[in-house]
């Protein structure tokens, strides 16, 4: 049973990946965007996951680095028209991952708790210089007025205003980020990360330069979130400073826990899970008067899950954990 | 700046940080003895603010009363919330007490907004703390804030006296590096870390309650002064009461010198000084061993 | 014989306490360095200041030619010098195998290669089973490491050290909660390794480090008191004032 399970499994991505792309062709349009948002919170939570499943990392300031692909994204389109989106994406990514890597050299140099609250009080620092400046729109946000397109010559290969494009695009990303992803997890990088995570000390002792391999998972796991960050503003077409909050860092983690820590298939369920009980708290139709009250309902939820599921949704059919 | 509002600046300074230190205080020490990350203790902050103003009609002339019965409200508060919640995430991983204290602030935040509302309050100073002194020819200073800094650095005094100079303090600090010392002793080591979390709750409250007359009361409160509770313990180093001081006053310094001369970017002046300090002494200005 | 490593005058303080007090030894190679104290007497501490882990706070180590006083522990180790630990540091939830496939990537690190999956990577998993086999666990490989035995783990801690192709082996206290035959099995080992390596060997047990030790250096309080030949501490006064005397009490 077990090895037929696993035989399974490996085709299971592939599966998946073709069922979200047929989906679009039953969905209502409000579906199709909760769709688009869990995908884009998939894509969010699997960089985290680099960073705490598999290096050890815990952050609290990971909606930092979303919030800045976002606003990088609408910052750098042009009023008039649709900005390229060959180089619009890669800049959001350049952007984040720059902030990644100055958050990133100096939060590195703590450990344990002190590194959880030096990347909280960093993000909320990016938090501040949106919310409080001119430069972005201030507390009221910015809005992406074209969204941008990708052509070849004349032909325009992507149109982003058409919703179905959107999704499209949202969907080879999150097939993007797993593919990078698993490919790195497997190789000697992902490997040492995963020896990092386990026993620091001893991959020193044989000669491993920690802070080096921390600090570039720190800065994918920023250009990833980037990513995540510019197709929320290409979906929403509107940026604000609340998408670099503590409630989104907050939230992200909830995500990766919720899924289960460390197999990248425990970001995705994490998000899917999240955003579902999100939805369904909030729903006057299915709680009644709680629906107003929906924070009080997860927190409890969130109480409840940590004390009894310290594994998460994943780890309930528990696999012998390897290398 | 002319001399009386450098003066006036200084004032507001020293009492933003002696009043954060109150906060900061708290939360480095549950942490230092406990080894628990609250991130619900900047809520404790909000839960004080608010009940200056649930209490302030009933106390109408007694304002130093309320403060002290808000303190023992708040302590008894603290006291059972350990017994029920936190001592059951001593032994958690940080991830786990980080989400569980999360969800935490959300319980909470939501309590409040159902009991009541989401409202933006004032609290009115008592009428002997109202009003100004002349500080010179042109400026005055409002003798509540003067109030606020005196009562603060009176509790930052009793504070270091008790952890320091006291056999309750000792326990509290052997507490912090040998357990089964303590109890070897005889103390019960639940209880002490009772007390000391109902002490700590109760310093985030009535630093809510001081704050209350002059910074209103608004949902958001917490949030804010949790982040640069957090800030302050990184600068001072955790466990340690004299870095927490330290570290508030100049927090307390940058913050506001920085609204005076940065006005946009006023609010990442205090990150950059984290910032600076990691650079420099990555384990607090005072390190203490943890 | 040449001498590997070379410590001058060490010490390191605590505060006002000196926990290493001016303590010099050379390690060479062909020669198993045995350092015996009461507990507390900062052997741990020394073994910490030479692989790196702790900064002295005053004195010199020179590594071949190199003064190494300064090099971050990764830097030592990829230099030649490797450690086990006292307290049992392995990967308990990775496999026998990779615990030493990992340790050996170290010394082959090509992170930028993301293309490569590390388990088809034949260059550390030659080295991390040569390793295994000498260190006696060539047939556990695929075990997990958190399932084995204590003697099997200080085992694993030994072949993690050999995996990074060291030149120089600080082993503290590797017979620890060891039975007999498990301490004959790490004793034929160490000599088998004697040939090759340079071994600084802290132990507590004193029949193990009379029977393999070359040279013994005993430290009472941070400080060195003897450092001689096995038969001359036995009858040096101070040790068996000292040590031996309540060690064999």
């Amino acid at each position: 049973m077990h090895a037929a399970w696993s035989r399974a499994s490996r085709w299971l991505p592939a599966a998946v990946l073709l069922a979200l792309a047929l989906l679009p062709a039953v969905l209502s349009p409000y579906l199709m965007d909760l769709t688009v948002k869990i995908l884009i919170s998939a894509i969010f939570a699997l960089s985290l996951q680099l960073l705490v499943g598999t290096t050890g990392l815990v952050s609290l300031g990971h909606a930092a680095f979303l919030g800045i692909g976002a606003y990088v994204t609408v910052l750098a389109s042009p009023q008039g028209e649709g900005a390229s989106l060959g180089w619009l994406l890669p800049a959001a990514m350049a952007g984040a991952a720059a902030y990644a890597l100055f958050v990133g050299a100096l939060s590195l140099r703590t450990r344990g708790v002190y590194f959880i609250m030096v990347t909280l009080a960093f993000a909320q620092m990016a938090y501040f210089v949106f919310h409080d400046t001119k430069l972005a729109g201030g507390s009221d946000g910015l809005y992406l007025y074209v969204r941008p397109l990708l052509r070849l010559g004349d032909t325009t290969l992507l149109d982003l205003e058409n919703k179905h494009q959107v999704y499209g695009l949202v969907l080879a990303s999150l097939a993007f980020t797993w593919g990078l992803l698993a490919l790195l997890l497997r190789s000697r990088f992902g490997h040492a990360l995963q020896g990092i995570r386990v026993n620091e000390a001893r991959m020193r002792a044989v000669g491993f330069r920690t802070y080096g391999y921390k600090l570039a998972a720190f800065v994918i796991a920023g250009a990833l979130a980037g990513l995540a960050g510019a197709l929320l503003a290409i979906q929403d077409g509107v940026v604000n400073p609340e998408l670099l909050s503590w409630h989104e860092s907050g939230a992200v983690l909830l995500m990766i826990i919720l899924g289960g820590l460390g197999p990248l298939r425990g970001a995705i369920v994490g998000a899917v899970a999240f955003t579902l009980l999100k939805e369904l708290f909030a729903s006057e139709g299915l709680v009644g008067p709680l629906a107003a009250h929906w924070q009080m309902t997860l927190g409890f939820t969130i109480i409840a899950f940590v004390a009894l599921l310290p594994r998460g949704i994943v780890g309930l059919r528990l696999r012998r954990g390897s290398a | 700046m002319d001399l009386a509002t450098f003066l006036v600046q200084c004032l507001n300074a020293v009492q933003y940080g002696l009043l954060l230190f109150l906060v900061a205080s708290g939360l480095t020490l549950i942490f230092g003895i406990m080894g628990v990350i609250n991130l619900a203790h900047g809520s404790f902050y909000m839960i004080g603010a608010y009940l200056a103003f649930a209490l302030a009609p009933y106390f109408v002339d007694q304002f130093v009363l309320m403060l002290l019965v808000g303190t023992l409200l708040a302590a008894v508060f603290g006291f059972v919330l350990e017994w029920l919640f936190f001592s059951f995430l001593y032994r958690r991983e940080h991830l786990q007490q980080v989400l569980m204290t999360y969800a935490l602030i959300l319980v909470f935040e939501e309590s409040r907004s159902l009991l009541l509302g989401n409202d933006v309050h004032g609290v009115q100073p008592p009428a002997w703390l109202a009003g100004s002194i002349a500080l010179g020819e042109l400026m005055s200073y409002p003798v509540y804030r003067l109030f606020a800094s005196a009562a603060c650095l009176a509790i930052a005094a009793l504070l270091y006296l008790v952890v320091n100079r006291t056999r309750l303090g000792m326990m509290v600090r052997a507490g912090a590096s040998n357990r089964d010392m303590v109890r070897g002793l005889g103390i019960d080591i639940r209880l002490l870390y009772r007390g000391v979390f109902a002490a700590g709750v109760a310093l985030a409250a009535l630093a809510g309650m001081i704050a209350a007359p002059m910074s209103s009361v608004y949902p958001g409160m917490g949030s804010s002064v949790l982040i640069v509770s957090f800030v302050i313990v990184v600068i001072g180093g955790i466990g340690s009461i004299t870095g927490a001081l330290v570290a508030s006053l100049l927090v307390g310094f940058v913050d506001t010198f920085g609204k005076v001369f940065f006005a946009e970017l006023s609010g990442i002046g205090i990150y950059l000084l984290m910032a600076v300090v990691l650079v420099w002494r990555p384990e607090g200005l005072m390190r203490r061993g943890h | 014989m040449s001498v590997l490593v070379q410590a001058t005058a060490l010490s390191r303080s605590f505060g006002g306490l000196a926990a290493v007090d001016a303590v010099s030894l050379d390690l060479r190679l062909g020669e198993v360095h045995a350092v015996i104290g009461t507990n507390g007497a900062g052997k741990s501490t020394l073994v910490n200041l030479l692989s790196g882990e702790l900064p002295v706070t005053s004195g010199r180590i020179r590594f071949g030619d190199d003064d190494i006083t300064g090099w971050s522990q990764p830097r030592r180790a990829r230099a030649g010098i490797g450690r086990s630990y006292q307290r049992t540091t392995i990967f308990d939830s990775f496999s026998v195998h990779e615990n030493c496939r990992l340790s050996a990537q170290a010394a082959l690190q090509r992170p930028w290669q993301v293309w490569q999956s590390a388990q088809r990577c034949a260059d550390s998993r030659t080295v991390a089973a040569e390793a295994l086999q000498a260190a006696g666990l060539g047939d556990s490989a695929d075990r997990i490491a958190g399932t084995l035995s204590h003697g099997q783990k200080r085992q694993l801690e030994i072949a993690m050290c050999l995996a990074t192709r060291p030149r120089v082996l600080l082993l503290d206290e590797p017979l620890a909660g060891m039975g007999a035959e498990e301490t004959e099995r790490m004793l034929a080992l160490l000599q088998s390794l004697k040939a090759g390596h340079a071994i600084l060997l802290v132990e507590h047990d004193m029949d193990a480090v009379f029977r393999i030790a070359d040279r013994i250096t005993v430290m009472v309080n941070g400080a060195v008191i003897a450092s001689d030949l096995p038969q001359r501490i036995r009858e040096h006064p101070q040790v068996v004032l000292a040590y031996l005397g309540e060690a064999h009490a």
